[in-house]
């Protein structure tokens, strides 16, 4: 049963978009893993999906409603079934509110509970479901008592009080020590299934999407590579770039070489690239990628890809020729700071 | 006998206090010499008004027969008569009272307004931050103090008056200040992560951006006072303060029409000038020292 439809319009040729040509459902009590490179649209993505930045283009729909067009109290009823969790944890908490304070504010703005003995009661009991306890004591303290761990078990407890439908966590660990990840991660699974959420984990992670995720989706460039079980997509991949990614994780074994990565080029920009976005990095780029961009394809069982020679690369990888379109120098295209501008004033 | 604590709760539990970052500021500003001066000449003035309600020395006026007008500093009156025999240190301390409530009452108000403005502006941007800051910086260009004058020329000499003239000229740098602030706090991630939770703007604006802001208020608080202060003497001195109530800069303009410095009055033409100089200096202090104390140069990150 699908949860949310996100649609955005095939790119202009125009037109700057950090995000363009997703054509993504989320499936109802799924775990979603959004993969990408740093800049590829999936925060982006993410945030549009929860409202926190319009679409200039395109539509979001959780159960038919175009969510741009919420206001007022269904826009309240909405940031109540979807809630995040950000990234930086050590900046996603107010350094003047008492943790009992943050965790709270939810039940206080969407008047869920209204005695204060009540809600101090539910704050208590949602920071030790998290894994802080007593909560007594942690909800006493200020954010910066705490540890990047602990306040990222804060900012969940907060995302997971008002038990929503949908929680988008947007690389929830990326800034945590090694040490805590595992168990930040395995608290956010354990949440999911507690409450049936659905969970969109955004990540740069393959590996971690592959341990943690139902489907995976590949972003590059703001565009969807890639989208299908996470099984399907990191064993047997249909689209050039993760084909990459995936001989790119490493191996647990110290003594097995590193594998060689199938990528030409530097990591370019997408912006002003005619026809496939990849075309410039892949190893398979022929005339025909530089002239249309290449639909999202559906190669069986909801294995989706946006790569015209899907059929051949899946088959066995088709032989590398060095054409004119991979050659094509990369000095040309704008630095990775004009993507940045690029992208900012498209996304407001 | 000793009682060994085998299990305690995670950490100590620091009950009700203030952030350590807070409590380390204020320590840090309390050694500070700029503001050891200007809390001392700050509680000079507040005892000074105080004590001239509590214990009115000689009456303001004794009568202005010749031989009690322009007295210099004796054992009755230790600092002078002035041009009607009036007791120089009981206008001074009513003049500290004037001053003070016109202090206070004036930047309370251009406080509000600053920073509701400023809060508004940064915050929600578009047209109402257009709107704002363009008049904003229509009180900002035009010159305050002959604003003020003809300002108080049209409402009246009332002290309320007064207060109200001047606080309404006053917000005009705070509410740039604070947008300023704002525009960038509201960036951060909490800003982001509250707005996600569905926090409303109203709140957001009093419970994560105001207590953001606070210090930054405080110290232009301070610095405005000073501003208000200096604007009351100005106009009490140009005649167009409340003439029914002492202040220093009445007592200069009185000072001025009696010809007391031609006289050799000096203990009735020094002491208010130099009452409204201190003031203004020990409130410039604390301001200066908070501001720099809040710098982004001072702060850990």
């Amino acid at each position: 049963m699908v949860f949310a439809r996100v649609r955005s319009s095939a790119d202009g040729a125009s037109s700057v978009s950090a995000v363009a040509g997703i054509n993504l459902d989320i499936l109802r009590g799924e775990t979603l893993c959004l993969v990408g490179e740093s800049g590829s649209g999936k925060t982006t993505t993410a945030r549009a999906i929860g409202r926190l930045v319009a679409p200039t283009a395109g539509s979001i729909r959780i159960d038919d409603i175009d969510i741009a067009k919420l206001r007022g109290t269904r826009l309240r009823d909405f940031r109540r079934r979807v809630q995040f969790v950000f990234q930086d944890p050590f900046e996603s908490l107010n350094p003047r509110q008492r943790i009992g304070d943050i965790v709270a504010e939810p039940l206080v703005v969407h008047q869920v509970l209204r005695t204060k003995s009540e809600i101090q009661d539910r704050v208590w009991k949602s920071l030790e479901e998290c894994g802080l306890t007593p909560g007594r004591d942690y909800a006493r303290r200020y954010p910066h008592e705490l540890s990047g761990g602990q306040r990222q078990r804060v900012c969940i407890a907060t995302a997971a009080i008002l038990e929503p439908e949908l929680l988008i966590a947007d690389e929830p660990v990326s800034m945590l020590d090694v040490s805590v990840r595992s168990g930040i991660i395995r608290l956010l699974l354990s949440l999911r299934k507690v409450h049936q959420m659905t969970l969109l984990f955004v990540t740069h992670d393959l590996s971690l999407a592959w341990a943690i995720g139902d489907r995976v989706a590949v972003m590059y460039a703001g565009r969807l590579m890639e989208l299908g079980s996470a099984e399907q997509v990191i064993t047997e991949p249909k689209h050039p770039y993760t084909s990459a990614l995936v001989t790119a994780i490493p191996e647990a074994d110290p003594d097995q070489p590193l594998r060689p990565m199938n990528l030409v080029g530097e990591g370019a920009s997408s912006t002003s690239i005619t026809g496939c976005c990849f075309r410039l990095r892949c190893p398979y780029a022929q005339e025909v990628c530089a002239t249309s961009v290449p639909p999202l394809a559906d190669t069986g069982h909801g294995h989706l890809t946006a790569c015209v020679r899907h059929a051949e690369i899946s088959s066995g990888l088709p032989k590398i020729v060095m054409g004119t379109m991979a050659a094509e120098p990369l000095a040309s295209e704008p630095g990775d700071s004009d993507r940045m501008t690029a992208s900012d004033t498209t996304t407001r | 006998m000793t009682t060994v604590v085998l299990s305690q709760p995670p950490g100590p539990v620091t009950g009700e206090q203030t952030p350590a970052v807070e409590r380390g500021t204020l320590a840090r500003l309390a050694r500070r010499r700029m503001v050891q001066i200007g809390v001392g000449g700050l509680g000079l003035f507040v005892v000074l008004a105080i004590a001239g309600q509590l214990l009115t020395v000689n009456g303001i006026a004794t009568g202005s027969t010749a031989a009690s007008i322009f007295n210099p500093p004796s054992l009755q009156h230790f600092m002078g008569t002035d041009e009607l025999g009036r007791d120089v240190l009981t206008e001074l301390s009513a003049g500290a009272l004037v001053s003070l409530i016109v202090g206070i009452a004036a930047t309370a108000i251009a406080v509000v307004v600053g920073t509701l403005v400023g809060l508004l502006a940064g915050f929600f941007r578009g047209w109402l931050e257009v709107v704002l800051m363009r008049f904003t910086d229509a009180m900002l260009t035009v010159p305050s103090l002959p604003l003020i004058i003809v300002l108080a020329a049209v409402v009246g000499q009332g002290l309320g008056q007064i207060v109200l003239v001047i606080g309404l000229t006053s917000w005009a740098g705070m509410a740039r200040l604070i947008r300023s602030e704002v525009l960038s706090l509201r960036e951060r991630a909490f800003v982001l992560r509250a707005r996600s939770v569905g926090v409303p703007p109203l709140r957001i604006m009093r419970v994560h951006l105001l207590p953001q802001i606070l210090p930054l208020v405080i110290a232009n608080t301070v610095l405005i006072s000073a501003a208000a202060i200096l604007a009351e003497a100005t106009l009490s001195f140009l005649g167009l303060g409340d003439i029914t109530r002492p202040s220093w800069g009445l007592m200069l303009n009185n000072a001025f029409k009696s010809g007391a410095a031609g006289r050799g009055a000096f203990w009735y033409v020094l002491p208010p000038g130099l009452c409204i100089a201190i003031l203004v200096l020990s409130l410039s202090f604390i301001g200066h020292a908070i501001n720099e104390e809040l710098s982004p140069r001072r702060q850990r990150q």
